[in-house]
């Protein structure tokens, strides 16, 4: 348009807004810069420091650093904490998206606020409500003891803090995702005289699928990397309740910065590979809201 | 009198039943618990423990580093949100990915490798020493560590009202002769601001109840760079449940005010949105 003027010059830098003129560079450029050189300060920096200190004593020190049997239980505890919290989670979430999202019933939008709670709390608190209840001086903590019965301190109030920390990760995202696909196609498959589960399994499970995962994948990322919650309940036995956050607390306070690190360096593999796996997900044309 | 509308589909009564019992038994009960643990307590017990000196130095360094993280991430976010949505270069996608790493990062990590980048001798550290900045260990710690992992909510929820904004009101307004300036206070911000506020809210909440990152680059001295998640610890600790639990009822509070505001400004978000529509 402005390339047909004869005298071009000025007049082009005004009639095409959201070109380049020299303002539009410089803005350009100073946006561009500020972000990178934020995220290269808080988020970039640290990334690649825990992968060089890991390495700090080179690759040897770093195998080694996984031999030490505490941090093998560590990593054993983590891992069965995850693999009992992010199923269950994920049947809650299933339950609550079904009666949320396919019925409309009175006191919905407060049921919705109630799941989404435990993101609003510190972690901490998450941690201290099972001590209160379950601790020694807590309120069934006599009870507890004449039956021998380790709640707080010991795996189940671990998994118990856990769950509640990572409660509404998979609900939340599969909420607004069926009720978004609507109840179409459920409704035929009722009308058509299919069951309930089966109408479950064979038409919503596959609608929903992506979300699904992406919701598991989030739950579980943070199910193995929670710490205040799991912190005040653990007690931080070595290796009997000591997850993997929590032992890198210990190692790095005794100065063995390898071995934190080198603990360190698998909860941020992890850590990438749920964003890898977040954003191959969003490419299937899933978009979280 | 119905509670809902009758549907074909089966399953009402045992998904929202599972949903409640879940719910109550995992969340509503345990904190349940600790309100009445709190109300348990004598007025003047609870006062004496709420309002002590070093509770009330734990605020100060609890609102006060995560209001400026919050407002850090206000200025930040959006520069962030903008430089994702309007420009193309090359390792943006990697970038607007990475966005999202301090939600995916245990926190625990995030804060021994924040304390190792600004100790002293770290990469960064070492260039603010000379300068007289101590960041690791002192309140510019916590308010580094509270900004990181806050981060994320002020992008995101910045990112998609960007995306909205008109772009042919804004072409048209500098066609007819509007600065950039003009352009941004009248155009951009409007649409922008509930999103805006949005992701500040969101951020603060999130910061207030950190501990992980924190705990390792704070210092954690009391009076000065103990934040108040902290204090409830060391009470645990002690087996002093009624103090831990006045303070946990104290920051259930602010959770509770922090969620009613982003209600309010996600619903004043939709309402702008509509107009925009008409």
């Amino acid at each position: 348009m402005a390339g047909v003027l004869p005298d071009g010059g000025l007049i082009e830098e005004r009639a095409l807004p959201g070109q380049h003129t020299v303002l539009h560079v410089l803005v350009r450029w100073f946006f561009i810069s500020v972000s990178l050189t934020f995220l290269a300060a808080v988020l970039l920096a640290p990334l690649a420091t825990v992968f060089v200190m890991a390495f700090a004593h080179g690759v040897r020190a770093y195998l080694h650093a996984f031999s030490d049997p505490d941090t093998l239980a560590a990593i054993r505890l983590t891992l069965t904490t995850a693999a009992v919290v992010v199923p269950i989670n994920t049947v809650f979430g299933l339950a609550a998206s079904w009666a949320i999202a396919k019925f409309e019933f009175r006191g919905k939008s407060i049921l919705i606020t109630l799941i989404d709670l435990p993101l609003a709390i510190s972690p901490v608190i998450s941690g201290m409500v099972f001590v209160l209840l379950f601790g020694l001086q807590g309120w069934f903590g006599g009870w507890l003891r004449e039956h021998d019965i380790a709640i707080v301190f010991a795996l189940p109030g671990i998994m118990l803090a856990t769950m509640f920390v990572t409660f509404p990760y998979v609900a939340r995202e599969l909420i607004p995702l069926m009720q978004q696909v609507g109840n179409d196609e459920e409704e035929a498959a009722i009308t058509l005289g299919a069951g309930g589960w089966l109408t479950f399994f064979r038409v919503t499970l596959p609608k929903v699928r992506w979300g699904l995962v992406y919701g598991m994948v989030l739950c579980n990322a943070r199910a193995m990397g929670e710490f205040g919650a799991v912190s005040v309940v653990s007690g931080h036995i070595r290796g009997l309740t000591n997850t993997m956050p929590l032992h890198i607390e210990i190692l790095y306070n005794e100065y063995n910065f390898v071995g934190a690190f080198a603990v360190a360096s698998l909860l941020t593999l992890l850590a990438v590979l749920t964003l890898v796996v977040k954003t191959l997900v969003e490419r299937t044309g899933y978009r979280r809201r | 009198m119905s509670l809902r509308k009758p549907s074909v589909l089966p399953g009402f009564g045992l998904t929202l039943g599972f949903t409640t019992f879940f719910l109550s038994a995992i969340v509503l009960l345990p904190l349940a618990a600790l309100v009445l643990e709190a109300g348990s307590m004598p007025w003047r017990d609870f006062l004496h423990v709420v309002l002590s000196p070093r509770a009330l130095g734990s605020y100060r360094l609890s609102f006060g580093a995560s209001l400026l993280a919050a407002s850090i991430n206000l200025v930040f976010g959006f520069i962030i949100a903008w430089t994702l949505v309007r420009y193309e270069f090359p390792g943006r996608k990697v970038i607007d990915a990475l966005i999202d790493m301090p939600f995916a990062l245990p926190t625990a990590v995030s804060g021994i490798a924040l304390t190792t980048v600004f100790a002293q001798n770290g990469w960064i550290g070492r260039y603010l020493e000379p300068l007289g900045i101590k960041v690791a260990y002192t309140w510019l710690g916590v308010t580094l560590a509270l900004t990181l992992i806050s981060m994320p909510f002020a992008v995101r929820a910045v990112q998609p009202a960007l995306l909205e904004v008109q772009r042919d009101l804004e072409e048209a307004a500098e066609t007819l002769g509007a600065g950039r300036l003009y352009v941004f206070r009248r155009i951009i911000l409007p649409t922008v601001l509930p999103a805006l506020l949005t992701g500040f809210t969101l951020s603060f909440a999130r910061a207030v109840g950190e501990y992980g990152s924190v705990i390792f680059i704070a210092g954690n001295l009391p009076m000065k760079t103990e934040i108040t998640p902290l204090l409830i610890v060391i009470h645990l600790e002690e087996f002093d449940y009624h103090g831990a639990a006045a303070l946990g009822v104290v920051m259930l509070g602010i959770s509770f005010v922090m969620l009613l505001a982003i209600n309010l400004l996600q619903a004043w978000g939709r309402r702008q949105h509509v107009r925009a529509a008409h």
